[in-house]
């Protein structure tokens, strides 16, 4: 009897460690078919407009004023990291409008002539602010409080473009004589821990885990009213600029260009506002 | 318990080429052994040995692997320690919600792992119902190796569990008897008899719970985060390689290859010895 039992367990044992090994490995990003499949209706135009996923929240209430404002336009997003929206439009996607959440991967898709060259224009600032639960545990008052012994700060893993922005922060800190040259260390020394996206960084402020934590404004916009928000001054705040342009290959020119125009517009940018961009 | 003539057919230890397997049911058997050999053989392949020994010798790697082995160790030891009281009391004996307690425990198994990690959160986390209370006297659990710890035990302690439990419920209760008779005290009975006895599929099921614990990432990452050397453990590891260099990633999850296999091939040949 035992044997049997011996056999089922190595065999569950062996399935079981096969998953754990490939537990880790994190799902492979899936394009959206959102944007390919979309129907073309002859009495409508549908606008594919490729963003970057930080502008979601944004972009969708964006897409509710725009296509009030212009009957018979329907805007389809896909959502996702500019990089691979790059990677999509060069490949072919059908997309009218490119969003990009860094200028870098603008200048991918003008440089496979995707979008004409000077067609891009920036709409949004970005930028990294220090916050801290309402109840300030930790009695932060400004940036360089972030160095008292025993602080539990949660910063972006380095992995990820804000915890680079993060580590550019601490490192122009340093060299300012307000801060001092071992204000980086010091900093460094109060993480607790390095989270893997800057969604979780914001939870574990939030939920009081942490007393401080760095992420961009429109994250803590997220969350505002559950946050005291401390301003990176500009001297040393790194600023993240949001480029976005109508693709050359777009079956609606004109649509493609009155989005553009209705994000940079004063409408545009108030709604940009309230999630917590900067308007350009 | 008789020996049911099925049990014979499927557990018939070895295969000569008299008895050779029929062709079909090996055939059939192809496309879903195939399907979980060739990622990993894809790792392999895919290692480059003197990257790899680079890569070897970096601190975040051996930080990592003496976390990942510190802590599912202690991991499996508490299990062990607080898993087989409980084991032994389901296995042996019959009371009013003795059921409910067995699913629950099967809870733990079935739950995605970020759900066990927001739940540890949600108890231990500084303003967590039992959390709070601990922080009011001075211990913070969040961030600390300790979280490691109990975010592999609540993940991994059910596998040894459910083990112990059949473990225990095959061994015959007439030896037990036997030796009661004898004279021999419950305690006597139980090291003597029923741990000797159950010992190969209790270890079976605490191997299986040591590779879960080793293989812990959701729980570990919501709730004990991610810090070189006092939360990162391998998973954590390779999953943050993955984004930021891809070799690392790939060193790491060839290590928990060997590792994972090296174990279970010893503790097969430790089960073959004594069955």
């Amino acid at each position: 009897m035992s044997q049997r039992r011996t056999l089922f367990v190595l065999m569950a044992l062996f399935a079981l460690l096969l998953s754990a090994c490939g537990q880790a490995t994190p799902a492979a990003p899936s394009p959206s078919a959102e944007a390919s499949t979309a129907p073309i209706v002859a009495t409508t135009t549908t606008l594919n407009v490729f963003a970057a996923a930080s502008l979601t929240t944004a972009f969708q209430e964006i897409a509710t004023a725009f296509e009030a404002a212009n009957p018979g336009v329907t805007v389809v997003y896909n959502f996702a990291g500019s990089q691979q929206l790059a990677n999509q439009i060069n490949e072919g996607a059908p997309a009218d409008v490119f969003a990009s959440a860094n200028l870098k991967q603008m200048d991918v898709v003008i440089a496979s002539g995707m979008v004409a060259s000077g067609q891009e224009q920036n709409f949004a600032q970005n930028q990294l602010v220090l916050i801290l639960p309402k109840e300030n545990p930790a009695a932060v008052q400004t940036l360089a409080d972030l160095t008292k012994p025993g602080l539990k700060l949660v910063l972006a893993d380095k992995a990820t473009p804000i915890g680079q922005y993060t580590l550019d922060v601490l490192s122009k800190a340093s060299e300012l004589p307000e801060y001092g040259a071992t204000y980086a260390e010091a900093v460094l020394a109060n993480v607790v821990s390095y989270e893997d996206d800057v969604r979780s960084v914001l939870t574990k402020v939030r939920l009081g885990e942490a007393d401080a934590g760095i992420l961009y404004t429109t994250d803590a916009a997220l969350a505002a009213d559950e946050l005291v928000q401390i301003s990176i001054p500009e001297t040393i705040n790194s600023i993240a600029t949001y480029p976005i342009a109508p693709l050359a290959k777009s079956a609606a020119p004109e649509v493609a260009q009155a989005f553009v125009d209705f994000v940079r517009s004063a409408e545009g940018q108030a709604i940009l506002v309230t999630y917590g961009f900067l308007s350009y | 318990m008789a020996r049911s003539t099925a049990f014979r057919l499927t557990a018939r230890p070895t295969w000569r080429f008299s008895n050779l397997a029929p062709l079909g049911l090996m055939l059939a058997s192809l496309p879903i052994l195939a399907y979980l050999l060739f990622p990993i053989l894809a790792i392999i392949f895919r290692v480059d040995l003197r990257v790899m020994l680079e890569h070897l010798v970096a601190r975040e790697v051996s930080q990592a692997i003496s976390l990942s082995l510190f802590t599912s160790a202690w991991s499996t030891a508490l299990s062990l320690l607080f898993g087989t009281p409980l084991a032994y009391l389901l296995a042996r004996y019959q009371f009013r919600g003795r059921s409910l307690i067995d699913t629950l425990i099967d809870l733990p198994m079935v739950l995605p792992p970020s759900v066990a990690g927001i739940a540890l959160l949600m108890a231990f986390g500084r303003r967590g119902m039992l959390g709070s209370w601990l922080n009011d006297i001075g211990i913070s659990l969040a961030f600390t190796t300790v979280a490691v710890v109990l975010a592999q035990v609540f993940v991994s302690a059910p596998f040894y569990i459910k083990t112990a439990i059949s473990a225990f419920a095959g061994v015959e209760r007439e030896l037990e008897y036997a030796a009661e008779i004898d004279g021999a005290s419950p305690w006597q009975v139980f090291r003597y008899m029923t741990v000797p006895l159950a010992w190969p599929v209790l270890l079976g099921g605490l191997v299986m719970s040591w590779a879960r614990a080793l293989g812990e990432f959701g729980a570990t990452i919501i709730f004990a985060g991610n810090f070189p050397g006092r939360t990162q453990t391998m998973p954590l590891a390779i999953y943050l390689g993955f984004e930021l260099d891809l070799n690392l990633a790939l060193t790491l999850a060839m290590i928990m290859l060997v590792v994972s296999f090296g174990v279970l091939w010893l503790v097969k040949a430790i089960l073959r010895q004594r069955v």
